[in-house]
């Protein structure tokens, strides 16, 4: 089985689904001829050419809202927005229009696409090119949102993605781009959507983690086992649907959770994750529920590694967790 | 991607070509009575909608079409029936003029299940996947890339459908109205950008919100071809859409039009309209386009009494739309988590 990065995985689930299926479409910035600035589209224009690879201008509201269009016409139009920060100026396209299509028109039209675009920190990009912004589109119903952390899950919650019936937002960690390398099966094979995976199991405390900080977490749980804490690790690969029966199972096990993204605290899909908790397994719990997180600030150039929610900070609060 | 566009510059009214033309006199009438049928069936459609609203049977927001209708029935009427229509809040005349069905309208007004968006919607969003009419659209400019996107497919399938974007003059201040006629310029598409300038951007006239006046120049600035002409012949409107729908279905180039008309009712129907005269008014409405086509109808030989049956005929079609809304259930709250997502919600 060939070893891949997350890079390789992604271009080689897109090649994949458009060999299968001539209505699957790739555009965007520097998608074509460059191969996008990470290079997840490397070598597609040159076996599908530029009425399926297709460069873009600098346009985000035009490339969402074309793809709409294309979508509600019956293609399955995969667009890249170069980076999750750039994706405001479409943002009024996804909410207003992409997510509600369905129920606005009584069924009548479905607007599928998926809007691939790397997301947070860990380049040194400061606040333009390292947010995270998932949950400004949780709260927009009609919409699926994925975060994958593995090459294996990459390629596989993709061409999950889209085949999936609803509109999909897949946010690709930048950070782990190239680091996170695994075996990938080459073929096809998809991921279900909304069923996160348990990376490791545990009896102490539960951590519900999703992209890049996955990571930071496995490391954290690491460091707490050497000090007698054995922790359960959750990636919720898909973050819309929530897989929150997998999260419950655990915490009704443990008791105790800590929530760990690098986005802001505040609204950050981590409180929505406390609240079901709360909702579902009150009685469960031997510990107020705690997140990591990133701070209620823009993201900083500077003080990135401050910012990010890394293992050194999420292991002290195992801790508490765990003693409380 | 970079080809040469051709660049049609605004052009005084003329005679439309031959192949357009109904042959026959008796052909001609019968063709010009059709288009006075649809424009009659709007009006009499929106008096009624905007006497239920008043009656508080139609909720939201009620944008009225009339003193417009010959934009959307004249350029609909150069269309084939496969070709597609997208277009503003303003869109219950596009939709009767694609052929949907007064009652699915009318029940989607009073937000009734029998509604072509099963009452989910309302007034700005009448979609309807056999006639290709791709709905109304609330953000205003928000629909315009959605229409490259659809020429973008049917030119990617190669089966020789137009898309016609409808919007008024307010949008094209909007960026989603540069980028969409950004990309349908640089790529191609089979696409007819029409702007209904009705002078006023809710209450506030063309000359306080844009810096020319002439909205067609806007083509000029993405090598695209364009027209502009008053709305107030129906025949006139259908001839010179038909050019913009010639061209983009034989050659793939895109148009801006822009089509002067005026609305004789508010923007909506919770405008009271003190922004303009009942002067002003009353004189834009000698040019109302529905009277002009009666009377031409008359001087091809149609007599009153045939243009009375066939207005009778009209309230007849009415009338049953408004009972069939009146009697239909509205939706129950399950509807709700079958619209969203394909699935049953998240948890």
């Amino acid at each position: 089985m060939p070893q891949m990065n997350m890079v390789q995985a992604i271009n080689d689930a897109l090649r994949l689904e458009m060999r299968k299926n001539d209505k699957v479409v790739v555009l965007g910035e520097d998608v074509g001829k460059v191969g996008g600035v990470f290079r997840v589209t490397a070598g597609l224009f040159d076996e599908f050419g530029d009425d399926r690879v297709i460069d873009t201008p600098l346009s985000e509201g035009g490339i969402i809202g074309a793809a709409i269009g294309m979508a509600l016409y019956g293609l399955v139009p995969v667009p890249e927005i170069q980076f999750s920060d750039f994706i405001f100026p479409a943002y009024d396209q996804i909410v207003s229009e992409l997510a509600k299509f369905r129920y606005r028109s009584g069924g009548e039209y479905v607007s599928k696409l998926v809007i691939r675009t790397p997301v947070g920190g860990g380049i040194r990009g400061g606040h333009y090119h390292s947010q995270s912004p998932e949950s400004q589109f949780i709260h927009v119903a009609g919409l699926k949102v994925v975060c994958p952390t593995n090459p294996y899950d990459a390629k596989g919650l993709l061409l999950a993605s889209i085949r999936d019936p609803d509109p999909v937002l897949f946010f690709e960690p930048k950070r782990i781009y190239r680091a996170a390398k695994g075996e990938v099966p080459e073929g096809d094979y998809t991921v279900p959507l909304g069923k996160a995976s348990v990376l490791k199991e545990g009896k102490h405390v539960t951590i519900v983690s999703w992209g890049a900080m996955v990571y930071e977490a496995l490391a954290a749980a690491e460091q707490a086992g050497a000090q007698g804490i054995d922790c359960e690790v959750i990636d919720l690969r898909t973050l819309w649907p929530l897989d929150i029966d997998t999260i419950i199972a655990s915490v009704k096990k443990t008791g105790r959770v800590v929530i760990v993204h690098e986005a802001p605290k505040s609204c950050g899909l981590g409180g929505e994750i406390v609240s079901l908790i709360n909702e579902k397994a009150f009685l469960h719990l031997e510990a107020p529920p705690a997140r990591v997180t990133g701070f209620d600030t823009p993201f900083p150039y500077t003080l990135e590694l401050e910012y990010l929610p890394l293992a050194h900070r999420i292991l002290p609060q195992i801790v508490e967790t765990a003693q409380y | 991607m970079t080809r040469k566009k051709a660049v049609a510059e605004a052009t005084p009214s003329r005679p439309a070509p031959p192949h357009a033309e109904p042959e026959g006199e008796s052909e001609a009438a019968a063709h010009l009575l059709e288009l006075y049928r649809q424009m009659q069936t709007i009006r009499r459609i929106e008096e009624e909608c905007a006497r239920s609203y008043a009656q508080g049977k139609i909720g939201g927001f009620l944008h009225l079409y009339i003193g417009q209708e010959s934009v959307g029935v004249g350029a609909l009427a150069a269309l084939r029936p496969d070709d597609y229509v997208i277009g503003t809040y303003r869109d219950h005349g596009l939709a009767i003029a694609k052929g949907m069905p007064p009652r699915a309208v009318m029940a989607e007004l009073y937000g009734k299940v029998t509604g072509c968006s099963r009452g989910l919607g309302g007034s700005m969003h009448l979609f309807d996947v056999a006639h290709g009419m791709l709905g109304g659209y609330g953000i205003v400019g928000g629909h315009i890339p959605l229409a490259a996107g659809t020429a973008f497919a049917s030119k990617y399938r190669g089966d020789g459908r137009v898309t016609l974007c409808f919007f008024g003059e307010g949008s094209v201040s909007i960026g989603s109205f540069h980028e969409a006629l950004s990309l349908a310029a640089l790529w191609k598409l089979p696409c007819v950008f029409i702007c209904e300038n009705n002078e006023y951007s809710m209450g506030t006239p063309l000359q306080r919100t844009m810096s020319v006046e002439d909205v067609s120049q806007k083509a000029l600035a993405y090598g695209m071809a364009r027209d502009r002409f008053f709305a107030r012949d129906v025949l006139e409107v259908e001839h010179r859409i038909r050019e913009a729908v010639d061209r983009a279905r034989e050659t793939s180039e895109p148009t801006l039009v822009e089509v002067r008309t005026y609305r004789f009712r508010g923007h909506s129907m919770s405008d009271p309209g003190k922004y303009r005269t009942s002067e002003e008014i009353e004189a834009q409405k000698k040019h109302d386009p529905l009277n002009r086509a009666r009377d031409q109808l008359k001087t091809m030989g149609k007599s009153e009494d045939e243009l009375a049956k066939l207005d009778a005929a009209i309230e007849e079609v009415v009338r049953d739309a408004i009972e069939h809304a009146e009697t239909s259930p509205e939706p129950g709250p399950e509807i709700l988590e079958e619209t969203t997502y394909s699935g049953p919600f998240a948890r």
